[in-house]
């Protein structure tokens, strides 16, 4: 019954949250940016141009009117078109979201896989040479902006040495996860793997201090048992949240990655959107985004539920 | 702060000044405040036009490489472009309409022709693409960065205060409705919101950054703050001023903010590396400072084309001035958090 209760008031909670991105979203949009129709007509526009955008984007009308539109949109999940190529955004989003996807997933999951398994490492090892080593490569490589490894990885990895394309994307998923995403994929964990080292770190040194490690280890138990199953398991929630936190950001993708390599992926589409004032797109991005960020959450909490028994759902 | 009062039989000094007793006897705390100093002080010689106003003027030739001392051999001297006319046009009876402007563009050749330009075939740092000196790109590139970062982290850390705070004294009502505009924010992924926002202000330039950034950045100082002021509204303290007469006010700014006010400089320095990193890929991606100007954002953007020619010395300086100055600053804020709450220290 408690769970019930839980689960009613959470999902509650999410849809006034997604009612209050709506809101921020269209006093944004369609009232503090008002008026683009200036800018999308053109250089050399006349007064009657103007109007006429205007009309056709709908931005003459009441700002009630326009609201109600909105919700409709947001409700039928049917956006319109984009302002700037006149496809619709449904479509837009259809065909982007695939290589979103085959940048972001293998991402997620190796530095996922790579960070937890190093932050074990050091935090086993820790107060070693080891542990200070990746301390301070990683608080350097924090240091470094994520546009520098870009710059430089691409020119010295791609264009210097030849080791991969220097940008491109091909029709086939095979062909660019094993071509065309590598070098994208490699930069991106060098930029998001020594925050998450760093964080998941502090996360497994406060178990490993816990007595059932000591208990485990007299028990006769190998390092490598206790490190992977009972430490591990124990630190798996603040570790999947942050996984979890990062889910959203599939849909968003790697701007400056997607832009630099040339992929034809969502992240790269809402730059273009925001040189080009193309607002459907980006409030049709932002509210995707926000509710696939409340779904996570809410995803979330009920599998705290069940990684550790201990927690109550209140 | 009042000064303590000192006396040679109580000594009792208060927390900020043990805080910065303790942060100075930590060799990490000392050289990266140094740093940070060192570039603060960069910032206010820029601002007020010590150095580096003449950043956009052309020194050397294009892409001159960098090069230790400059000397008088390493100069070249451009022959002025002549705008003298070998012999008279015919003009078939017409009057020239563009004659007072063409003799003034004349007049101006001739004058200029004596004070021949000379450019420099090397720089200390190099030169750009349009043989700008890229040390002097670099001083005011390094003022326009830091300048949006710290003043876009005080907006968002006295917002994100004051809202907390509120949210966290008062609770219920004023409570949920923060907390809810809060939900809302963090729950669109933060550059995503800086676009968004950045897409709906058409004006570029370093106010609409700091607005960007400053209006979107407050969540993380709210959430701490609010959490603070939870705990700290129903201790001793409060209640005693409450009981005194204190206003809700004077509880909330005079009592409560001096003992969370160490969360909120910790915050600070926090948010400042995280603006400083967003306002360059803004920057970068054409959304930040305007072409007059530069910023570590706007020189990496060039830094890209250059580098396909084999000019990486723009690239190299912005890349090293900005990875001293964030870590600098995030040891710095670790050394500070430590100094404040030696509890926290493992």
């Amino acid at each position: 019954m408690n769970g019930l209760g839980f689960f009613v008031r959470r999902l509650g909670q999410a849809i006034l949250t997604l009612l209050g991105v709506i809101l921020l979203v269209f006093v944004l949009f369609n009232w503090v940016g008002g008026d683009p129709a200036t800018i999308l007509a053109g250089k050399m526009a006349s007064a009657q141009d103007i109007a006429n955008v205007r009309h056709q984007l709908g931005t003459d009308r009441p700002l009630w009117e326009q609201g109600l539109i909105f919700l409709r949109q947001v409700l039928t999940g049917n956006y319109g078109n984009s302002w700037a190529t006149q496809e619709p955004v449904a479509d837009i989003f259809r065909s982007r979201l695939g290589p979103s996807l085959t940048l972001l997933i293998p991402m997620l999951l190796l530095e996922t896989g790579v960070a937890v398994t190093v932050a074990l490492l050091v935090a086993a090892l820790r107060g070693s040479w080891f542990d200070r080593g990746v301390r301070v490569v990683s608080t350097v490589a924090m240091s470094v902006s994520l546009l520098v490894y870009i710059l430089v990885g691409q020119y010295v990895f791609a264009y210097l040495w030849g080791w991969f394309p220097v940008k491109g994307w091909s029709d086939s998923w095979r062909l660019n996860l094993t071509t065309y995403a590598v070098l994208p994929i490699l930069l991106g964990l060098l930029v998001s793997i020594a925050p998450s080292i760093r964080l998941y770190r502090s996360f497994l040194l406060e178990e490993i201090q816990q007595d059932f490690v000591r208990t485990a280890r007299a028990k006769g138990l190998s390092e490598m048992r206790i490190l992977f199953v009972h430490v591990l398991r124990n630190a798996a929630i603040p570790i999947v949240t942050n996984v979890l936190m990062g889910l959203p950001g599939l849909l968003t993708g790697a701007f400056l990655l997607e832009r630099f390599f040339a992929i034809p992926g969502i992240g790269r589409e809402i730059i273009l959107a925001v040189e080009r004032s193309d607002f459907p797109l980006i409030k049709a991005t932002t509210v995707y985004v926000a509710m696939a960020t409340l779904l996570v959450n809410f995803v979330g909490d009920l599998m705290y539920r069940w990684l550790d028994p201990r927690v109550r759902l209140e | 702060m009042s000064q303590p009062i000192l006396s040679p039989v109580h000594y009792s000094p208060g927390l900020w000044r043990l805080a910065a007793q303790r942060l100075w006897s930590d060799a990490i705390g000392r050289y990266s405040f140094l740093v940070v100093a060192g570039y603060l002080l960069v910032v206010v010689a820029v601002l007020f036009g010590w150095v580096a106003q003449d950043w956009d003027r052309e020194v050397a030739v294009n892409y001159a490489p960098p090069s230790g001392w400059v000397t008088a051999a390493n100069r070249v001297v451009v022959p002025p472009s002549t705008l003298v006319v070998s012999g008279p046009v015919p003009l078939y009876g017409w009057t020239d309409p563009l004659e007072p402007q063409w003799s003034q563009a004349q007049t101006y050749a001739r004058t200029a022709s004596r004070e021949a330009p000379h450019y420099l075939l090397t720089l200390p740092f190099g030169a750009d693409k349009w043989g700008r000196d890229v040390g002097k790109k670099l001083l005011k590139g390094t003022q326009t960065s830091v300048w949006v970062g710290l003043v876009s982290a005080l907006v968002a850390t006295l917002l994100g205060t004051f809202l907390g705070a509120l949210a966290g004294y008062y609770g219920r009502w004023t409570d949920d409705a923060l907390n809810g505009l809060y939900g809302v924010l963090t729950a669109i992924p933060y550059l995503l919101l800086v676009f968004a926002v950045a897409a709906v202000f058409q004006q570029k330039g370093v106010g609409t950054l700091i607005l960007i950034l400053g209006l979107t950045g407050w969540t993380g100082v709210f959430r701490l703050v609010r959490a603070e002021y939870f705990k700290h509204r129903s201790r001793e303290y409060v209640l005693a001023a409450g009981a005194l007469g204190a206003s809700h006010g004077r509880r909330i700014w005079i009592h409560i903010l001096p003992n969370v006010s160490h969360i909120v400089l910790v915050q600070f320095s926090q948010n400042l590396v995280g603006f400083i990193k967003s306002e360059v890929i803004l920057s970068f991606l054409g959304f930040g400072v305007p072409v007059s100007s530069v910023s570590w954002g706007s020189m990496l953007n060039e830094a890209q084309n250059e580098l396909i020619l084999g000019k990486w010395w723009q690239l190299a300086v912005t890349a090293v001035a900005m990875a001293i100055f964030v870590t600098a600053v995030s040891l710095l804020t670790d050394a500070m958090r430590d100094a404040l709450d030696p509890r926290l220290r493992q």
